[in-house]
């Protein structure tokens, strides 16, 4: 009977994500230009700029457009991640967020399926993403578009966390421009996501050093190697790991009650 | 009726359990001066021989039981046992042999001599020299017609094909084509000829009954320097529907419909490509990457790059055996 509980309130928020997610079509179209961007025009004027060598898990020379193809999916998916768990911050003394915490299962549970729930959206884009992504000849094996699931799903609960864990720290929201600054941009440009880490390596050793403690390096890593069908053991270990633990700090530390929301405080 | 059953499946089990035939690809390591061997069903470097300094050209006896090779800075060419991989001969070459063409006759050896413009026939049977034929300044492309009647020779600085006459060794028609003519490669009813100008960028068709120049082509791989697109190795596909040619330092190889010579696409290889090669039944295609030192494995059937496997320093030519 509990189960059935759980059941019933996990489909419950899957079904309302989509749901939301299909009155912001227009949104969801729009979240896509910024990948596509990156591929089709940054790609091209940096294909012959940067010299990719063959390193795991290709086979052979690749374009540049092939090389970044899974590091914009974990864009994507960043992207989505930190808005949707900033939003959920920003709606809980408001609307539909307050409304599930009111569900007497346990919070952690709550809160866990609706990331999941905004996961398995960013995950579609994604895979608009891919699908557009052929027409610049990024061609991952048929089977890649299988075997990528489950590190495009870890991706999103990583980053999910993560999102939730800076709502809980800072107290004005207003600005997503700060954590654009702060926290997704660094993350991005200091990843394998834009350049092969052998070459940061020669750059600058401790910028190499950096993007290895990335955890976004290592979740981009797990969806390059799943995509093109090899098994990469470290990185989806440090994705999983990472989205534990920050899932349990998030969780632990989401106490809607305590924020400042639009200059208005209320008591613990 | 028992022991049927056991012979029956007995049978299927030898059947079964004999490994696919692989073939093995050669590939003349020029700066190494080794030999890789490369099987073809594991796509992996399975051994590496030393042989000669600066083994450049490389062909296959007719009968597939010896390789050429082009000993370039040694002045000889040098023969290689397939079945024990070991040199058993060297034969008079004239000086810096770099390209060579077999007769179907598996007996005379047609070598450019780069330094003294003259291209040497050598008979491999009894080493000895049969002619040799003056032609332009740095030859260097060397082929042989399938049905035997043509030797054409390439000079690099005189722009020019020799067309030589087998039979007489004497040069019948000279046809000037783009700068610095590299390669030259006959469809396999010998009726046209295909020829690389590196430095022209062009691939030059010739129509071998009238040996004329019936068209002339010139690739632009996208987002590649225009200088950098320097024609090289051809290799047409025995089904007349493919040529696929080698563009040096543009890393890519054109794929060329051979009806309408028309470019079909380019495909990103290793630097500096040069020499290629098709297996046994035209499925993969194999490609030489100079500066990158790989080799990289073209899928004949979908069009794609599927596997560039690291060899020696400067890997030159490349020769797949189709009977291993």
């Amino acid at each position: 009977m509990k189960a059935a509980h759980y059941w019933h309130c996990f489909v419950g928020i899957q079904t309302r994500e989509w749901l939301r997610f299909w009155q912001q079509r227009t949104r969801f179209a729009s979240a896509l230009v910024r990948p596509l961007l990156w591929l089709v025009v940054f790609a091209a004027g940096f294909r012959a700029v940067l010299g990719i060598s063959i390193i795991p898990p290709y086979q052979t020379y690749i374009t540049y457009e092939t090389y970044i193809a899974p590091g914009l999916c974990g864009m994507i998916i960043l992207f989505n991640s930190m808005q949707g768990a900033l939003s959920m911050v920003y709606d809980r003394e408001l609307g539909s967020m307050r409304v599930l915490l009111m569900s007497p299962l346990p919070r952690p549970f709550l809160l866990v399926t609706k990331l999941l729930a905004m996961g398995v959206v960013s995950v579609g884009q994604v895979y608009v993403f891919l699908l557009l992504a052929l027409l610049v000849d990024v061609e991952p094996p048929l089977w890649g578009y299988l075997a990528v699931l489950p590190a495009l799903i870890l991706a999103s609960l990583m980053l999910g966390a993560l999102g939730l864990l800076i709502a809980t720290w800072i107290k004005q929201l207003e600005n997503f421009a700060g954590v654009m600054n702060f926290v997704i941009f660094p993350m991005f440009f200091m990843s394998s996501a834009l350049y092969p880490l052998w070459r940061m390596n020669e750059a600058s050793p401790w910028l190499y050093w950096i993007c290895q403690f990335n955890p976004f390096t290592h979740a981009v890593e797990a969806i390059r190697f799943s995509l093109y069908l090899e098994w990469n053991p470290m990185a989806f270990g440090i994705t999983a790991g990472v989205t534990v633990v920050l899932s349990l700090l998030a969780t632990a530390g989401f106490r809607p009650q305590r924020t400042k929301i639009l200059g208005t405080s209320k008591p613990a | 009726m028992k022991s049927m059953f056991k012979q029956t499946a007995l049978a299927a089990m030898i059947v079964l359990s004999t490994p696919a035939l692989a073939s093995l690809a050669y590939v003349s390591n020029e700066k190494d001066n080794t030999l890789s061997i490369i099987n073809t069903e594991s796509r992996e470097v399975v051994e590496t021989i030393s042989v000669g300094q600066r083994p450049r050209g490389i062909l296959l006896s007719m009968d597939h039981t010896k390789l050429y090779i082009c000993a370039s800075d040694d002045d000889t060419v040098q023969v290689l046992d397939l079945a024990t991989r070991k040199i058993v001969d060297t034969l008079p070459s004239g000086e810096d042999p770099e390209q060579f063409a077999l007769h179907p006759n598996n007996k005379h050896l047609y070598i450019s001599n780069e330094d003294d413009a003259i291209v040497t026939v050598v008979d491999v049977g009894t080493k000895e020299v049969l002619a040799q034929i003056d032609v332009g300044i740095e030859p260097e492309g060397m082929a042989v017609s399938p049905d035997g009647k043509w030797a054409v020779n390439t000079s690099e600085t005189t722009s020019m094909l020799h067309w030589i006459n087998t039979d007489t060794f004497e040069i019948e028609k000279n046809i000037v084509i783009g700068q610095r003519p590299r390669h030259v490669e006959f469809s396999k009813d010998s009726k046209i000829a295909w020829a690389s100008a590196e430095i022209g960028g062009t691939v030059h068709i010739i129509d071998v009954d009238n040996l004329e120049q019936i068209h002339e082509m010139s690739f632009k791989v996208p987002g590649v320097n225009q200088d950098r697109v320097q024609p090289v190795g051809i290799e047409l596909t025995s089904d007349g529907k493919f040529a696929f040619v080698a563009l040096g330092p543009s890393n890519h190889v054109a794929v060329v419909d051979a009806q309408t010579y028309e470019v079909l696409d380019y495909l990103l290889v290793g630097s500096r490509v040069w020499q290629l090669d098709l297996d046994k039944d035209e499925k993969h295609l194999y490609t030489t990457n100079g500066v990158s030192g790989d080799v990289s494995v073209i899928d004949v059937e979908d069009l794609k790059v599927i596997k560039s496997i690291k060899v020696g320093r400067y890997p030159w030519g490349v020769v797949i055996d189709p009977s291993s």
